[in-house]
């Protein structure tokens, strides 16, 4: 499995994106604002799944606005610097 | 007994996997599964509000049954001057314990952000008010039973002193997959008196 792939059923299933399934979400959409739509609690419980999963602190959560920019950039960000 | 020139409009109430509206079932289902509940009166009396995917049980149920009394018809606008007043006995436990969970060991700490913020009963009033546009006075207050009481010299002093024109009363329990939810809207229009009789009938029904 991709990590592209894996990355949004993860974000499906932690968010509860209920009525989103994998094929609506396309690697470069905007996960926040006009995409899918996610808020602030959903950025945090982000940060916790990146630290959880992936053995990535992120200290400044103002990091997460670039880093959660798209499915294809946060999955160059994890494979950057995964150590999990 | 005191008495008041307010009705009670109409009134909601919410268990056993059914939904009753001033006296008649509007909804029920086999599942005795509150989550399963929940997701199947959602998409029968909502159906196009995604966060409600994402609130806890305690909102849901309160979200849900606010919907039911406040927008009976898809078409339904709401007096955006209409305070909550909501109380239960098991404030947010159930959030409660699942935020336990996840913090109780050690090496595998990873509290959760989207269930922290729910461990406060009063957070099913802001869904509510968000929903709804609403900027109006609530409170919520946990109490050992259901009191009419309490319910209704808050909402008398609400109507009375003008800070609202109508008044959203709730009672909102979850513990484990015990739930009840019994709302009622009381202003100064309606069939049913309001004092705490009435109030005291319709919640036994």
């Amino acid at each position: 499995m991709s990590l592209q792939l894996e990355l949004k059923e993860k974000i499906i299933e932690l968010l509860n994106l209920e009525d989103i399934a994998v094929e609506d979400i396309d690697n470069s959409d905007a996960l926040f604002g006009d995409g899918l739509g996610l808020d602030s609690i959903d950025a945090l419980e982000l940060i916790v799944m990146l630290d959880k999963d992936y053995g990535i602190k992120l200290t400044n959560p103002n990091d997460g606005k670039a880093i959660f920019q798209s499915i294809d950039v946060l999955a160059n960000y994890i494979k950057t610097h995964r150590t999990k | 007994m005191e008495v008041t020139p307010f009705y009670i409009e109409s009134y909601v109430s919410i268990k056993e996997s059914s939904i009753t509206f001033n006296g008649k079932n509007v909804f029920c289902t086999e599942t005795k599964d509150l989550q399963l509940f929940l997701k199947e009166a959602y998409k029968a009396r909502i159906s196009n509000y995604p966060k409600f995917h994402k609130m806890d049980g305690l909102s849901q149920l309160a979200l849900l049954a606010s919907e039911c009394i406040l927008k009976p018809e898809s078409h339904s606008s709401i007096n955006k001057n209409t305070a909550l007043i909501f109380a239960n006995h098991a404030s947010s436990l159930e959030t409660d314990r699942k935020h336990q969970s996840s913090i109780s060991d050690k090496n595998n700490y990873y509290p959760s952000p989207s269930v922290f913020v729910y461990t406060l009963p009063n957070i099913c009033l802001g869904e509510i008010s968000i929903k709804n546009q609403l900027h109006t006075e609530n409170c919520f207050l946990v109490m050992p039973n259901f009191s009419a009481k309490d319910f209704l010299i808050q909402t008398n002093y609400l109507l009375k002193s003008g800070k609202a024109e109508k008044v959203l009363c709730g009672w909102v329990n979850l513990d484990a997959n015990n739930y009840e939810a019994f709302l009622y809207l009381v202003s100064n229009t309606g069939a049913i008196k309001h004092n705490e009789t009435e109030i005291l009938e319709l919640y036994t029904k």
